[in-house]
């Protein structure tokens, strides 16, 4: 069995991890539905955010070009990665050539992709995560499972279990004491640190500004108390202005939490300036491209419109009984099934896109109606084309091309199924299928075929009077 | 459209090989409503294993077979399946993007073709088809019944009430309340194979939502659903009974 395999059937084994899976999609599902609910016109105003979205990334180039400028004009100093190791190294060297010792970061999917924390510790920096979420995380020695509410499969006994394990406070599964623990080590760690590290949720190209959302305050705290800051941002979360993040504000937090939007909406426009008594002294961006660029332009294009709210993952079924660390890389759910093949290869991530009914809910739900099952059909296309696929099935989808394309053939193909299901079949149901179709008896019965198929029945229907109101029809000349 | 005098069947593999009877049920329902049924010989598949599977070239054989046979044929195409009626109207254009005349041809294709229940609602606008199933008997509630929304039809062709409307006016039955009604069976094709675990898991949970309604049959537009419903209830030793929509309308149309 593979890998990914593997993790689903250990997955489906926890009841644990069900419950909590059910009851956090269930909560966010309803809130989405009930605060959309709430947004006058919210069909057009996700229409406009795709359009705005797709418009900019039909330039990417001349944006971020411009977004450079007007970053740089802010005082901001603009860094290029072409991939997670050049991003992780260039932060690295800002550490050290700034002096810095100990980081504090704000939530960032970015840095999990170009796994920073790993280099950031073999450099001898330290990092601590301040979204309570990723504070457990890091405490738990994991990965996050969701893309906005990193502990989604954690009960609170089990983070409770945790914080008692590896900072030694007493053990308590209220949520309130726990929260009180955590902000008192964050606290100290903020006023210590002296590199914040953040990720962004936009790019403003017009204002040279990056956005940052949250509910915890961490990320305004992580930009403004450390003398450095240093953001990692994909070239794709750029937006063209001010009123295209309006659209933007406007649907992320509704989609995300059903939150009209988040506590805090920090713009970020540059380091402090003469006379300002708040800010940090240097702000760096990195500009992380790590395969992007290599989707834009192509069929998956329209993926890097995601702005990252994960109300797919919500939405998803698949999800919803597997969880994240399933998925076996930084995103899961159903972006998470083309951003991974998108960015690593198709070769090794086939099985993702292949973890999907096509449902086609999480379209539904997307803010910025991405056709995620028509990217989801398209890799697999790419997978058949480039990656290997098992013989038998390669030889059994030809054989179902070849028959069902003739249909003598097709017709003796169906008959000899039908001889074989009859020997095989105990009343009318197969209870084993052999081979490659043994998935499908693992959890069903298989009705057998009838003795009869519809054709051979319509055949030898007698012929019937044409309906009388059909004669009516029949024009009169 | 005024009403046609004629349509074409197509009746889909799983139909013709596991379920004839619902293509019979089809036919009934709609020479009854004076309608006369041609059935396309030699049709074989829309091809969408294949192509749900990343086997467009594959697929494009069976599909080119499909557009020859149902472009030699003139009226309303039907199809009591939503995963089917999707693949025709909206995937082919993806597979044969290529291919200028068979693109062309199944554009063409693609407004002719109806899913069972929308031509009913949608074309024919018809909702109340005075079916009326048989009353238990006195003081006895009707039987519920909870109406499965198959994806490719809820989403795919935006179907959210046509089946809804028409089963709420079949006299003697109940529209049952299920849990998380929209949220799919777990079947998806090959999906059904290739991730049985996964697979496995949604039924179990659709299953559960179906038989806590209190329902005694499961009504569907789409076989491919209904034989995997149907093969995780029989294999659970569940009671309930699973059919398609024209099944119902056909038994009501009967008369009690």
């Amino acid at each position: 069995m593979s890998h990914f395999l593997d993790r689903v059937e250990t997955a489906l084994r926890d009841p644990d991890l069900k419950t909590a899976l059910g009851r956090a999609t269930e909560r966010l599902g309803s809130r989405r539905s009930a605060s959309l609910d709430s947004l006058p016109d919210s069909d057009a105003v996700r229409d406009m955010a795709r359009r705005a979205k797709l418009g900019l990334l039909r330039d990417l180039a001349g944006n971020l070009e411009t977004f450079e400028k007007n970053l740089i004009k802010n005082g901001i100093q603009v860094h290029w990665a072409e991939d997670g190791a050049a991003a992780n190294r260039i932060m690295v060297e800002i550490a050290k050539s700034r002096g810095c010792k100990r980081a504090v970061k704000s939530k960032s999917m970015a840095t999990e992709e170009t796994h920073l924390n790993h280099d950031l510790l073999e450099a001898g920096l330290e990092v601590l995560e301040t979204d309570l979420g990723e504070y457990i995380v890091q405490l738990a020695e994991t990965t996050p499972s969701h893309i906005i509410l990193p502990i989604i499969h954690m009960t609170k006994e089990s983070i409770g279990k945790v914080m008692h394990e590896k900072i030694k406070v007493p053990y308590t599964s209220d949520p309130e004491k726990l929260a009180k623990i955590a902000r008192v080590k964050l606290r100290e760690a903020f006023l210590s640190a002296d590199l914040g590290i953040t990720g962004a949720n936009f790019g403003v190209v017009d204002s040279g500004a990056l956005v940052l959302v949250s509910n915890e305050g961490n990320a305004r705290l992580v930009t403004t108390l450390p003398r450095v800051h240093v953001a990692v941002m994909g070239i794709e979360k750029l937006v063209p202005s001010l009123s295209d993040l309006d659209l933007m504000i406007k649907i992320l937090a509704r989609s995300a939490t059903g939150q009209k939007i988040t506590t805090y909406t920090s713009l970020v426009t540059g380091p402090r300036r003469e006379g300002e008594s708040d800010g940090c002294q240097e702000m760096h961006v990195i500009l992380l491209d790590n395969g992007r660029s290599r989707i834009l332009g192509g069929p998956l294009a329209e993926i890097l419109g995601c702005i990252r709210c994960g109300a797919c993952l919500n939405a998803c079924p698949v999800y919803k009984n597997v969880g994240g660390h399933a998925y076996g890389d930084t995103y899961p759910g159903p972006i998470g099934s083309i951003v991974t093949p998108g960015l690593r290869g198709i070769k090794a991530w086939k099985e993702l896109p292949d973890a999907s009914s096509l449902c086609g809910a999480c379209r539904e739900v997307c803010p910025v109606r991405l056709d995620i099952p028509r990217m989801l059909l398209e890799l697999r296309k790419q997978a058949v084309e480039e990656a290997s696929i098992p013989w038998a099935l390669r030889i059994g989808l030809w054989g179902f091309g070849v028959a069902a394309s003739r249909p003598w053939l097709y017709r003796a193909g169906a008959g000899l199924f039908r001889r074989a299901s009859g020997l095989m079949a105990k009343s009318g149901w197969i209870h084993k299928l052999p081979g490659l179709a043994a998935g499908w008896t693992r959890s069903r019965d298989l009705k057998a075929p009838a003795p009869k198929s519809f054709q051979e029945l319509w055949r030898q229907r007698p012929v019937r009077p044409a309906p009388a109101a059909a004669k009516e029809a029949a024009p009169v000349r | 459209m005024p009403k046609p005098s004629k349509v074409q069947l197509f009746h889909t593999c799983i139909i013709n090989e596991v379920y004839p009877e619902v293509g019979l049920a089809v036919v009934n329902v709609l020479e009854r409503l004076g309608i006369a049924v041609e059935v396309p010989l030699n049709q074989t598949c829309c091809g969408q294993p294949a192509f749900n599977g990343g086997f467009h070239a594959d697929a494009r054989k069976v599909a080119r077979l499909t557009v020859d046979i149902l472009s030699a044929t003139e009226g309303p195409i039907i199809i009591p399946s939503g995963s089917c009626g999707d693949m025709l109207t909206h995937q082919y254009h993806m597979l044969f993007a290529d291919e200028p005349d068979y693109l062309e041809k199944s554009h063409a294709l693609s407004k002719r073709c109806h899913e069972f229940s929308m031509f009913l609602v949608d074309v024919l606008g018809i909702r109340d088809l005075g079916a009326h199933l048989r009353a238990p008997g006195p003081g006895v509630d009707s039987p519920k019944a909870a109406y499965h929304p198959s994806c490719h039809l809820l989403r795919g062709l935006g179907a959210k009430s046509q089946p809804q409307a028409l089963l709420a006016n079949v006299g003697g039955l109940a529209c049952a309340e299920v849990k998380d009604q929209e949220e799919c069976c777990g079947f998806g094709g090959m999906f059904s194979v290739k991730n049985a675990a996964i697979s496995g898991a949604m039924l179990e949970n659709k299953m559960r939502n179906l038989e806590a309604s209190g329902a005694e049959t499961v009504i569907s537009c789409d076989m491919g659903c209904l034989l995997h419903l149907a093969g995780g209830l029989h294999r659970k030793g569940s009671k309930l009974a699973v059919k398609h929509l024209a099944q119902v309308l056909d038994e009501g149309m009967q008369g009690p």
